[in-house]
C-alpha cells in the first residue's frame, strides 16, 4: 500500500498512455468523470489494471481516515477491498475542502461526517459508468450486470474494472447516482475490515515527514525564547562552529529565535546547545503557575460575559436563597499534546516555487501562510501530505506556527536548498500551544426535594479562537464557543443556569487539544452531576436519565448510550463504580469506570464504553478510537500538567511529562449503539467522559473528590 | 572515527564521531527511517532496535558501543527467517494495532525481544517489559492483545 505517491504522478493521470477513469466533483459541484483531472477534483481513480485509488482529502494521524473514506468509495463501487488503496489529495482548498468548515483541513471529528455522501456518490457514479460501458460492450441492458468485488458480469460475460475504464472515461456520469440502502452494505458496518495503513506501519515503510531526506537538505532546529513572548536581541554561535556538521545560525526575522542549520539532526541539536542568546523578556509571561491559578480564580469572581439568558446575579440570588447547595471549584492545568512524532516539515524548492512535505492537518491555513511568508503566489506552493505521527490538534494551528518557522528558515537560505525543520521533544513540551488552563466555579441551589432550582457556573480560560481566523465564526459577544462547549449547551435539563465567562490574558499560546473545551467542561459537569447524585442519595445513572427528555432527539440519544453503558457494565445502584456521559462533536459516549485503590494508590481496572456515532462505518476503527481517546484522556487527568516557574516551563520531556504507559491502561470494552443516523466523528468524543468517569469511581471507592487536576495534585498515585 | 556495523545482515563502514547516537546514524546516514525519534532520552522506546539480539534504545547508545555488533531494525524483520518476528508482525496486522503508527516500530522490536526472553508472558510481564514503549495514541490494549496472539501462535 502506498499513499505517498507524489502529486506529480497523480496529475499525470492518463499521460502515460494507459487508460484511467477519474471520477470527482467539478467546480459547479456536479459529478464529473474523465481521463484528465484538470477540470475537476477526482475522488476516485481506476487504472487499467483495475486498481482503485481513493483520493483522501483529510490527513491521517491515526484516526483511520484512510480506511474510512476508502470504505465509502469501495462500498458503492463494489470493489475488492484488497484492490483499493488510499492516496492523499494535494493541497487545494477549492477542490478538497472539508464541507464542515469550507476549507481544506481536518479537525473537530468531521472527516467521516462531511465526506459520507461525497465519497459514496463518487463511488456510485464510478460504478454506474463502468456498468454503462460494460453494457455497451456486451450489448446487454445495464440492469443485467452484476458487480461484485471488482468484477462485472452478465450471463457468460465477465470483466474487471480495468477493462472498461477507457470507455467509461468518455461517458457523462449520472448527476444523481443511486446509492445503496443500508441493508445493501457489504463493507460499511463490517466488524473487521483490515486498516489500509496497517502493513506500512508495521514494517517501517510508512513515510512520515520526519523520515524525509533530500539531496543537499539542511536540518534546522530553532533556539526559542526561554519564556513565552520573549524576543531575540542577539546571539553568539562561536562555540557551535566546533561541532562537526554545523553549518550556520541565523536570527529569524520575526525575532522569535535563532535558526540553527546543520548537515544532520544530531549536529543541529548539539550546535543549538552551544549557542548563547540574549532575549528581551519585557513582554514575556513571568508568572508561575500558582500565581496563574490565583489570577484565574480572582477574575472568575466577576465574569466578563454571560453565555445564557439568565444573568449571573439573578441566578446567584436564586442559589443563595436555596435551602441546599452544592459548591465546587475546579482547576485545570495547561496540557501539551505531545504527539509521538514531534513537529517537523520539509521545504523543497521546485521549478517555480516550493513543495512542502508535511503531515499537514490544515492545508488551507498552511498553504496561504507559506505563500505569504515566502512572497509566492498560492499556485507556486504545493503541499504533499504524509502520514502524521499523531497530532491531537497540535498540527493545526490558526497561525501555522511551525510552517512559518520552516518558511523563514528556508527563506534565510535564499529558498534554494531543501530545509527540514525538526522539533525535539523538549521543543514540543516547552513550546506552548497548550490546552488552556481553566478555572471553574459552580454553585448549585436545590430545593427541599433535591431538585435543581439554580445553577451558577463561571469559567475562566484563555480563549483559543479570539484573534484567529476562526473568531468571526466561533466567537460571539466575546464568548469563545470552545470555552463553554459542553456546559452552556449541556443536554441535561438544568433549570435557571447562568454561565459566566472570563477570557484570561497571558502570552502563553493556547490551542485546541483532542476534544477542545470538552476536556475540562465534561469533567466539571459530570463531576457535579455525580456530586448531585451523592448529595440527593440518588443513583447516578437514574439521576442522569431523569434529566433527559426523550422527546428531544439528542437527549434521547444520550439517554440511549447511558443505558447501553449501564447494561454493558451490568451497573447496579450502590456499587462503588464511576459513571459519566457526554455529547461532543455530534457523538454520544457514556463510560462506566472500575478502579481499585489501596490507600492513595489507585489503579484504573476497566472502562465500559458505549458510543452512538450514527451509522458505524468501520466498527473496529470506532472501537480503536474509543480505546485511544479514553487512554489519551486518562493519562492527562491522572498525571499531566505543564507548569511555569517565573514564566519558564518546568517540564521538558517524557520523564517529567509522564505519558500513559502500558501498565496504566485499563481493559476496555466498547459497545457501539446501532443507529441509522448520519455518521459522526469518533476521534475526540471518547476523551471527555473518561476523566470524570474515573474521578467519580475514585470518589466512590476512596471518598476523595478530585477538583484540582491532575489527580496526582490530590496526593493520589497510580500503580 | 572509522566504524564497522552490521545492520540487517549488511556490513557498513562508516566515519562518524564515536559519541554519535546510533539512532541518528541509522536514520540520517543509512536512511533506515522505520526506527523513530520520539524523545532522545530513553524514555519512549520509539527508537528501539536489536543489538546482538537484545532490544536497546538507539537514541542513547553511542555508535562506539554498537561498533562491531549486529543490529536489526524493523526493516530487517521481514524475511529474516525469525519465526518470532514473523508471528509478531502478523499479529499486529490481525489485531489492527496501529493508529498513527509512529511508535509501532519500537513496540514491535520490544515485543519480539519480550517473546524471545519469555515465550508465554503474563499480563504483568508484558506490562513491565513494554513499560518503556510509549504510545500516545494509547493502542496498549491491542499491543497486549497482539503479543498474546503471537505467543499463542508460536506456542501452538
Ligand atoms: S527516542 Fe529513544 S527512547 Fe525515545
Ligand atoms: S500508534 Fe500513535 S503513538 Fe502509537
Amino acid at each position: 500500500m502506498s499513499v505517498a505517491i507524489s502529486r506529480r504522478n497523480f496529475l499525470k493521470a492518463g499521460a502515460s498512455g494507459a487508460a484511467v477513469l477519474l471520477v470527482g466533483i467539478n467546480p459547479r459541484g456536479a459529478l464529473a468523470a474523465g481521463q484528465q483531472s484538470t477540470e475537476f477534483n477526482p475522488f476516485v481513480r481506476i487504472d487499467a489494471d483495475g486498481m482503485v485509488t481513493v483520493i483522501i482529502k483529510h490527513f491521517e494521524m491515526g484516526q483511520g481516515t484512510t480506511t474510512g473514506l476508502t470504505t465509502l468509495v469501495a462500498e458503492e463501487l463494489d470493489a475488492d477491498w484488497s484492490r483499493v488503496k488510499p492516496q492523499f489529495a494535494p493541497s487545494d482548498n477549492a477542490k478538497y475542502k472539508n464541507l464542515a468548515f469550507g476549507s481544506q483541513g481536518t479537525g473537530g471529528s468531521t472527516a467521516i461526517a462531511n465526506s459520507f455522501m461525497q465519497y459514496r456518490q463518487a463511488g456510485a457514479a464510478a460504478r454506474e459508468l463502468l456498468v454503462k460501458a460494460a453494457a455497451r460492450v456486451w450489448q446487454v441492458a445495464p440492469q443485467q450486470i452484476r458487480v461484485e468485488k471488482g468484477v462485472l458480469s452478465a450471463g457468460n460475460h465477465r470483466g474487471s474494472f480495468g477493462d472498461f475504464v477507457e470507455l467509461a472515461a468518455g461517458m457523462e456520469p449520472n448527476p444523481e447516482p443511486i446509492l445503496k440502502s443500508p441493508e445493501q452494505f457489504q463493507l460499511i458496518g463490517k466488524q473487521k475490515l483490515p486498516r489500509k495503513d496497517s502493513k506500512a506501519k508495521t514494517n517501517g515503510s510508512a513515510r512520515f515527514a520526519m523520515d524525509v531526506k533530500l539531496p543537499g537538505m539542511r536540518y534546522v532546529v530553532i533556539l526559542r525564547a526561554p519564556k513565552f513572548g520573549g524576543k531575540l536581541i542577539d546571539f553568539d554561535a562561536s562555540q557551535a562552529t566546533k561541532i562537526s556538521g554545523f553549518v550556520d545560525a541565523k536570527a529569524l526575522p520575526n525575532a522569535a529565535g535563532v535558526a540553527v542549520y546543520a548537515e544532520n539532526t544530531w549536529a543541529a541539536l548539539q550546535a543549538r546547545n552551544a549557542i548563547q542568546a540574549q532575549w528581551d523578556l519585557s513582554g514575556a509571561e513571568q508568572r508561575s503557575s500558582d500565581q496563574l491559578v490565583a489570577d484565574h480564580r480572582a477574575v472568575n469572581q466577576s465574569p466578563q460575559h454571560q453565555a445564557k439568558s439568565d444573568g449571573t446575579e439573578q441566578v446567584a440570588a436564586l442559589v443563595d436563597a436555596a435551602p441546599r447547595r452544592i459548591e465546587a471549584e475546579f482547576s485545570f492545568p495547561f496540557l501539551a499534546h505531545a504527539p509521538m512524532e514531534p513537529l517537523v516539515c520539509v521545504f523543497e524548492p521546485t521549478a517555480n516555487g516550493v513543495r512542502v512535505l508535511d503531515g499537514c492537518q490544515f492545508p488551507a491555513i498552511a498553504h496561504g501562510t507559506i505563500a505569504a511568508v515566502l512572497q509566492l503566489k498560492p499556485e507556486q506552493v504545493e503541499i504533499e501530505t504524509l502520514y502524521a505521527g499523531g497530532s491531537f490538534g497540535r498540527r493545526a494551528t490558526p497561525t501555522a506556527d511551525y510552517h512559518v518557522e520552516a518558511a523563514l528558515a528556508y527563506a534565510l537560505l535564499g529558498q534554494k536548498l531543501p530545509v527540514k525543520l525538526i522539533w525535539s521533544r523538549e521543543d514540543d513540551i516547552r513550546g506552548g500551544y497548550y490546552r488552556p488552563m481553566a478555572q471553574h466555579r459552580a454553585s448549585i441551589g436545590l430545593d427541599e426535594n433535591g431538585q435543581i432550582i439554580g445553577w451558577d457556573h463561571r469559567i475562566t480560560a484563555k480563549s483559543i479562537l479570539i484573534g484567529s481566523p476562526f473568531e468571526s465564526v466561533m466567537v460571539h459577544n466575546g464568548i469563545d464557543h470552545t470555552t463553554i462547549e459542553g456546559v452552556a449547551d449541556s443536554l441535561y435539563t438544568l433549570p435557571k443556569m447562568s454561565v459566566g465567562v472570563t477570557n484570561f490574558e497571558t502570552p502563553v499560546p493556547v490551542l485546541w487539544w483532542r476534544s477542545v473545551g470538552h476536556t475540562h467542561n465534561a469533567y466539571v459537569i459530570e463531576s457535579l452531576i455525580d456530586m448531585l447524585a451523592h448529595e440527593t442519595e440518588r443513583d447516578p445513572v437514574e439521576l442522569r436519565l431523569s434529566l433527559l427528555d426523550r422527546s428531544h432527539k439528542e437527549q434521547a440519544r444520550l439517554a440511549g448510550v447511558i443505558e447501553a453503558a449501564r447494561d454493558l457494565a451490568d451497573w447496579k445502584p450502590g456499587q462503588k463504580r464511576g459513571f459519566a456521559a457526554h455529547y461532543s462533536f455530534n457523538t454520544f459516549v457514556a463510560v462506566v469506570a472500575d478502579v481499585s485503590a489501596d490507600g492513595d494508590k489507585v489503579h484504573v481496572d476497566k472502562l465500559h464504553i458505549a458510543v452512538d456515532c450514527g451509522v458505524a462505518i468501520n466498527p473496529d476503527v470506532i472501537r480503536a478510537q474509543m480505546e485511544g481517546g479514553a487512554g489519551f484522556g486518562l493519562g492527562a487527568v491522572m498525571r499531566n500538567a505543564i507548569t511555569l516557574q517565573d514564566g519558564e516551563v518546568v517540564q521538558s520531556n517524557f520523564p517529567d511529562y509522564q505519558p500513559l504507559r502500558m501498565a496504566d491502561m485499563p481493559a476496555i470494552e466498547v459497545r457501539i449503539v446501532s443507529s441509522n443516523e448520519a455518521p459522526t466523528g469518533v476521534g475526540e468524543p471518547g476523551v471527555p467522559p473518561t476523566g470524570p468517569a474515573v474521578a467519580n469511581a475514585i470518589f466512590a471507592v476512596t471518598g476523595k473528590r478530585i477538583l484540582d487536576l491532575p489527580m496526582t495534585n490530590s496526593g493520589l498515585s497510580f500503580v | 572515527m572509522a566504524i564497522q556495523l552490521t545492520i540487517n545482515d549488511q556490513l557498513h563502514h562508516l566515519d562518524v564521531a564515536p559519541d554519535t547516537p546510533l539512532l541518528w546514524v541509522i536514520r540520517d546516514q543509512l536512511e533506515l527511517t522505520g526506527t523513530k525519534f520520539g524523545c532522545g532520552v530513553a524514555s519512549c522506546g520509539a527508537c528501539t532496535v536489536h543489538l546482538n539480539g537484545t532490544p536497546i534504545r538507539s537514541c542513547v547508545t553511542p555508535i562506539s558501543v554498537a561498533a562491531g555488533g549486529e543490529i536489526r531494525t524493523v526493516e530487517g524483520l521481514e524475511g529474516s527467517g525469525d519465526p518470532i518476528a514473523e508471528a509478531v508482525q502478523q499479529a499486529w496486522g490481525e489485531k489492527d494495532v496501529v493508529q498513527c503508527g509512529y511508535c509501532q516500530s519500537g513496540q514491535i522490536m520490544s515485543a519480539v525481544g519480550l517473546l524471545k526472553e519469555t515465550p508465554n508472558p503474563s499480563d504483568e510481564q508484558i506490562d513491565s517489559y513494554m513499560s518503556g514503549n510509549v504510545c500516545r495514541c494509547a493502542t496498549y490494549v491491542r499491543v497486549k492483545d497482539a503479543i498474546k496472539t503471537a505467543s499463542d501462535k508460536l506456542e501452538g
